[in-house]
């Protein structure tokens, strides 16, 4: 890879904590999405070398790397690759996951904006690694221009035989096909995702026995992986895995990107060696700091699915480290070892002018909206959710209503047919394990009164149980 | 206190057994036998709504969920912990699985009671029903509702539900046969799936997301192909309804009677519902030989004759052109006197292949002592449709076969020519309108004589000079084979109306009449002749048929839908 200086657009200039790799090209001065530039950056180099290497070898790389999934739950890239069946006759598929939902997430777009080559080049080498013969990129509805671009950088790929019939001479052939998105959140849990892609409703599959690696889409093994993920596939083959391991810290390896949103002085997007900057280094250093006069309350540390930090909370972890807040290192084992985790890099600050009451009504509302509605806890326990929180917001509720909402998340966590169950619980869980007092301070014990004296009287008259 | 038992499977092939500990108990199961039929099997019953054996498990309604656990993983070097059974002890797993699609492992420990598995129970329960409208006092499924079952053993009693309930369209004309009621609806897509896995007919779907999860129909469709009704049947709750049912019994005043559908060859095992006198309704039976557990909505829905207003009540004997009641003496002597005052050659009979096995009997006997030779059935064809319906239309045909030694309508058209030549003097007719078969009033009239029993009032009845009205299919007892050959037994269960008596009864007074014969008190007893005379029958009594039947012939038939069910079934996606 060529290894003149970078030069970024004005006031894009990337922070010094950061360590580009996937996002090198983001904001690049003199760079844009063509082959013909992507080229002359040295692109499709990894290619012509994974060609010539032994499938196997590819996957040991990827495996040495310690590559985790980008997409949220942080799964060993190598490892999934590892679950194809080797016994099996059937096509293998890959699948892109472009959906980028989660709210506080806002990574992938960029790369497919910007550097649309990058994800090309680290598709076909991991489906050449997977001998998947056609792959797709299921990408986000709300994604209309990147689609676009994406059609067009396979077109040049294609051209330039990165893509098609006998690829760079390999003997290896591949399709890449565009799928835009059906607009929903649901969509990028990935067997929702291969359900729409079959062109049904994205009611996710239950595990086992559908495990994607090995009956995904039509029934057929099936990789699916995150834009960023892929990308990194590419460094992976450039560096060698263990130099890529040498990255971020042991079992967290590699950079990822961290989408920074809320009350911070700079939001926005940084890609760091994974654990070696902290929260604290990503609030004070790279997102200059909370609002003016303002101190930080809260934190969403992995996309809106994690439970919320508060700002004052000591973390206790097996290993005796005691952390605060800020000292937290953005990794995955850590953060889930302070019971949160690091799931898709969108890294929510609230500052205490929020009403933590009315954050947990806006996320239970976008849950209730995106709940597919396929099984009941999740389906049923959503809306409902929602509704005590929107009393709660409106000055209804009496402070049982509070208690109410964590017993109601506690029985849609754990059993359900997909993740979605949790991502809609932890963060009423942890918002009112955590904000109890704060939450209850909103509410009328009156209330209870009446609402039981309703109750009452119903009973009374017979219509109610 | 746990003990070892051993669960007999009958397994003759070489299917791998694994232990697996129930509710504290160990047993053996086949490997790859679902988790809850596991429990099924050793009387640990799993609520559920979603899980149908026949159709595929999306493992949505999440009411199935136990607790598991499985021995873990010993230490390097070390030997796992036994129990006092010498099995691995059981690591308990703090998230439940669904019971309804995992298969048992070797070690597995499921329980079914406890307190997370009860648990999981009272919370699906609570959230089913909080949008539920809960209107069981004018709902058709109350008294068979799975929702109202499960909730006495397994809800809460009080609601938490401070909300207003989610809305949804109530009374859908979603086609001919059937209405939605979709704040029923509990979303477990048994419909959805029998509409797209066993009818190929994809019209069922759901529309919005979330709590406001609608089932419909697609647009521009209709739920109407000719299997539709079994939605309601597997249905959990009172969200699908029959038009034809609806309103009209409670099911807890309907007695049930296992019996077999009549309408075709395939012999569809059936539960007849009724009341008294009267049939309310006609459900599918399981028999994984016959019909799983489905039938065709024709067949279903084919019974309203038997309360007809047209039934035949009273025997008829035509006087000076017109049609008067007569007592049954009366009747039976004048055909008999019919019978004998002509010669065999000069009698036709046309009985029906949808006579029972029993009747078809004491027909050939008749024939056979009065000497005639001019007997057949009417045949019927053309009904194959590729999943249940046999091409066959009669569903006694092979029963004609066996008895009457005959192949059905080869011998009818020498008979109508008789007829129309003026050649038949006599013509005895069993439940068939001959008008019907070939033949018309002119015809008829060149016959001296016709005696008919039937069960509904129709042209050659009112041809004829005796009328003897006969019972119904669900009026009687006796057996049939179907066009698979197997012999199956229809049961009676409700009377016949008014005078009409049991056609087995009026051929045996009619045998005794027309020639002395005698000594058969009840239909096991023809039963029992006619597995004295034929070897097939041999060592069955009709009571020993059972409830499923006995396969006694060879034929070529098989059931389309039984063969796509039992590859689904090869390939683990139903249980079977
Ligand atoms: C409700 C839900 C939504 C998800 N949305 C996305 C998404 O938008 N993008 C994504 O890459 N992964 C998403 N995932 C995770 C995917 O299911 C899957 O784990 C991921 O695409 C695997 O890729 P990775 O191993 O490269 O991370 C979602 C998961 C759930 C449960
Ligand atoms: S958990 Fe929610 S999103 Fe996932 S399948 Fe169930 S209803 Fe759908
Ligand atoms: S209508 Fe009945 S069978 Fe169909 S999804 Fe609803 S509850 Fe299930
Ligand atoms: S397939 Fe034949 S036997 Fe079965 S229900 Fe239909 S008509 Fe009756
Ligand atoms: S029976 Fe519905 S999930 Fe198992």
């Amino acid at each position: 890879m060529s290894v003149e200086s970078v030069q970024y657009l004005p006031g894009k200039q990337p922070h010094a904590r950061e360590r580009r790799l996937t996002f090198r090209n983001v904001d690049r001065a003199g760079f844009d999405p063509s082959i013909e530039c992507y080229l002359r950056d040295g692109g499709y180099e990894q290619l012509h070398k994974a060609v010539t290497m032994e499938r196997q070898a590819i996957i040991n790389e990827v495996k040495a790397s310690g590559l985790r999934g980008r997409g949220g739950a942080g799964f060993p890239t190598g490892v999934k690759w590892g679950f194809i069946p080797p016994t099996n006759t059937k096509p293998v598929y890959l699948i892109c996951n472009a959906d980028e939902s989660e709210p506080g997430t806002f990574k992938d777009r960029y790369i497919m904006h910007q550097d649309p080559h990058q994800l090309v080049e680290g598709m076909v080498i991991s489906c050449f690694a997977v001998k998947a013969s056609l792959a797709y990129i299921y990408i986000r509805e709300e994604f209309p221009e990147a689609a676009k671009i994406l059609e067009k950088a396979l077109d040049e790929a294609r051209a330039k035989n990165f893509l098609g019939k006998n690829i760079l001479g390999s003997g290896y052939d591949l399709e890449i096909y565009i799928h835009r998105g059906a607009g929903a959140y649901i969509c990028g849990e990935e067997t929702g995702l291969i359900e729409s892609l079959e062109g049904k409703r994205p009611y996710p599959r239950i595990k086992p026995p559908y495990f994607p690696a090995a009956l995904g889409l039509y029934m057929c093994p099936t990789i699916v992986n995150n834009v960023e993920s892929l990308c990194h596939v590419k460094h992976i083959i450039a560096m060698g895995g263990a130099e890529y391991a040498k990255l971020g810290t042991p079992n967290n390896t590699g950079t990822r990107i961290l989408c920074v949103s809320g009350d911070v002085q700079r939001p926005g997007y940084f890609e760091v060696e994974v654990g070696k900057v902290t929260m604290g280094e990503v609030i004070n250093d790279m997102c200059g700091g909370m609002k003016s006069g303002r101190t930080l309350k809260a934190i969403i540390p992995g996309g809106s699915s994690a439970k919320v930090l508060r700002a004052d909370e000591k973390f206790k972890l097996k290993d005796g480290r005691e952390l605060g807040i800020m000292d937290i290192p953005m990794d995955f084992d850590t953060m889930a070892a302070c019971g949160s985790m690091a799931g898709s890099g969108g890294v929510i600050i609230m500052d205490d002018s929020r009403s933590m009451s009315w954050v947990l009504n806006n996320l239970n509302a976008f849950y209730a909206h995106e709940s597919c509605g396929q099984c009941t806890p999740c389906r049923e326990g959503s809306l409902w959710m929602k509704k005590i929180s929107d009393r709660i917001v409106a000055g209804n509720a009496s402070p049982s209503d509070v208690d109410e909402l964590e017993r109601l998340a506690n029985n849609i966590e754990g059993r359900t047919i997909c993740a979605f169950g949790e991502a809609c619980s932890w963060p009423t869980q942890s918002f009112v394990q955590k904000f109890r007092e704060e939450m209850k301070a909103g509410t009328k014990s009156e209330i209870e009164d009446r609402i039981v004296a309703g109750e009452t009287e119903l009973a009374a008259a017979g219509l109610v149980g | 206190m746990s003990t070892t038992t051993v669960t007999d499977t009958n397994s003759t092939t070489a299917v791998a057994m694994v232990n697996v500990q129930i509710n504290g108990t160990w047993h053996k199961f086949p490997k790859g036998t679902r988790m809850i039929e596991a429990c099924r099997q050793v009387e640990a019953q799993v609520p559920h709504y979603c899980y149908h054996p026949k159709l595929s498990s999306p493992g949505n309604c999440r009411m199935c969920l136990v607790e598991m656990g499985m021995p873990p993983r010993p230490a390097a070097g070390t030997e796992p912990e036994k129990d006092a059974h010498g099995f691995a002890k059981i690591g308990w797993s703090p998230r439940p699985v669904i019971a309804c699609a995992n298969t048992v492992a070797d070690g597995m420990g499921i329980r079914t009671e406890g307190k997370l598995s009860e648990e999981c129970r009272r919370g699906v329960m609570e959230l089913l029903l909080i949008n539920h409208p809960l209107d069981c006092p004018i709902c058709d499924q109350a008294g068979e509702c799975r929702l109202q079952e499960f909730s006495v053993e397994h809800g809460n009693g009080e609601s938490r539900f401070r909300e207003e309930k989610v809305k949804k369209p109530k009374n859908v004309d979603i086609g001919p046969r059937i209405r939605l009621d979709d704040e029923r609806c509990i979303m477990c897509s048994r419909c959805v799936r029998f509409t797209a896995e066993i009818a190929d007919d994809p019209v069922l779907g759901f529309t919005e997301r979330g709590s406001h999860t609608t089932l419909a129909v697609h647009p521009g469709k209709r739920l109407e192909n000719n299997y539709s009704l079994n939605t309601v049947d597997i249905c959990p709750v009172g969200a699908l309804t029959a038009n034809d049912f609806r309103f009209q019994m409670r099911v807890w005043f309907l007695k049930e009677t296992k019996s077999i559908c009549t309408k075709c060859g395939r012999g569809c095992n059936t539960e007849i519902g009724s009341r008294e006198k009267e049939v309310f309704r006609q459900s599918p039976r399981e028999n994984n030989d016959v019909n799983s557990t489905w039938m065709c909505d024709q067949g279903r829905l084919d019974f309203h004759f038997v309360n007809s207003e047209y039934r035949l009540t009273q025997p008829l004997i035509k006087v000076d052109g017109k049609h008067f009641a007569a007592a049954w003496k009366e009747a039976i002597t004048k055909t008999a006197d019919a019978l004998n005052s002509a010669k065999p050659e000069e009698i036709a009979i046309i009985a029906s292949a949808r006579m029972t096995n029993e009747e078809l009997y004491l027909v050939k006997s008749l024939a056979r002592s009065l000497k005639v030779d001019q007997l057949d059935v009417v045949p019927r064809t053309g009904g194959a449709d590729n999943y249940l319906r046999a091409d066959d239309l009669n569903p006694n045909s092979n029963g004609v076969r066996t008895i009457l030694g005959i192949e059905p309508g080869s011998k009818l058209p020498q008979i109508i020519e008789n007829i129309r030549g003026g050649n038949v003097k006599v013509l005895l007719v069993f439940g068939e309108n001959v008008m019907k078969a070939g033949l018309d009033a002119a015809d008829l009239q060149k016959v001296n004589f016709i005696a008919q029993s039937h069960i509904l009032a129709n042209s050659t009845a009112e041809q004829s000079h005796v009328v003897l009205p006969s019972s119904s299919y669900a009026e009687k007892r006796g057996s049939m084979i179907n066009v698979t050959g197997r012999l199956q037994r229809l049961n009676q269960a409700i009377e016949s109306p008014g005078e009409a008596h049991d056609t087995w009864e009026i051929l045996r007074d009619l045998i005794l009449a027309a020639t002395g014969s005698n000594g058969l008190h009840s239909v096991d007893d023809v039963f029992k002749q006619l597995a004295g005379e034929f070897e097939i029958f041999r060592g069955i009594t009709l009571r020993g048929i059972g409830d499923q039947g006995i396969p006694i012939l060879q034929t070529n038939e098989s059931v389309p839908i039984l063969v796509r069910e039992a590859e689904r079934k090869k390939q683990g996606i139903i249980v079977g």
